[in-house]
């Protein structure tokens, strides 16, 4: 019996466990809770002054510019 | 029935409560009704018919982007299709109601524009992106699924889609 209660025990916490783990939303913004993502102050580029510094750092660093030609915020749309 | 047994079935029983808890509305489920499930018009009026209707649900959100240039498409449709019988009901998923009705009076779109304030539906339909619309056929189950909005090429999709579904001739020549 104490056999059969430790294999129930040690099923049920691993289904607990593993049921977790499994769960692919467990810290994810579902996509209709993102309009804090998805907004102004979220962006990298909100700073002009700042995206410029950073570019400029960036430029004397690398001798490479641009290529930063991803658009939008965080909502993940599409 | 011994105590274990009884303890296996429930563990059992909760694990696959759990996975339904989860699930994302597929073709072929049956599509919850908008009124119990907490959607008001943001103009203050009725809900949509639904019933018996060919239905386009769109969730959208003022956030989101694409939601924004997918309307001028909807109203195309909307223009073209709702006098053969499509109601296209466009879902608000916002919690701002402030925002939803702002960008509904923005766009002004000749559809009823919704508010799923608490979101409850999207909660149940378990959208998987901004936007995604759900194509039901007259039995209020789920014929056709379109996750983002992809331009042209969506348009030309529902399209194709909504023909088939108001000419039930056409409909067994979709998968």
């Amino acid at each position: 019996m104490k056999t059969r209660l430790l294999f129930l025990g040690v099923l049920l916490s691993a289904s607990a466990i593993f049921s977790g783990c499994a769960s692919t939303d467990l810290a994810r913004v579902k996509p209709w809770e993102r309009a804090t993502l998805a907004s102004y102050p979220m962006r990298p580029d909100r700073d002009p002054l700042h995206t410029m510094m950073n570019e400029h750092t960036f430029f004397s660093r690398e001798t490479a510019a641009g290529g930063r030609g991803v658009g939008g915020s965080g909502c993940g749309c599409n | 029935m011994s105590p274990t047994n009884i303890l296996l079935r429930g563990a059992a029983f909760a694990l696959t409560l759990a996975a339904f808890a989860r699930a994302e509305m597929k073709v072929g489920d049956l599509f919850p009704t908008l009124g119990p499930a907490g959607v008001a018009n943001l103009a203050g009026g009725e809900l949509p018919v639904t019933a018996g209707k060919v239905v386009l649900v769109d969730f959208w959100a003022s956030w989101c982007t694409p939601c924004k240039a997918s309307f001028p498409m909807m109203a195309k449709l909307h223009a073209d299709y709702a006098a053969r019988g499509l109601v296209i009901a466009a879902v608000s998923v916002d919690e701002k109601s402030a925002a939803a009705k702002a960008f509904a009076k923005k766009l002004a779109p000749p559809f009823p524009a919704l508010h799923d304030a608490q979101q409850k539906l999207v909660q149940q339909v378990v959208v998987p992106a901004m936007p995604t619309s759900y194509l039901l056929g007259p039995d209020g189950r789920v014929r056709f699924i379109h996750q983002g909005y992809h331009g042209e090429a969506t348009e030309r999709e529902l399209r194709q889609q909504i023909e088939a579904l108001l000419s039930p001739k056409l409909l067994s020549s979709f998968p």
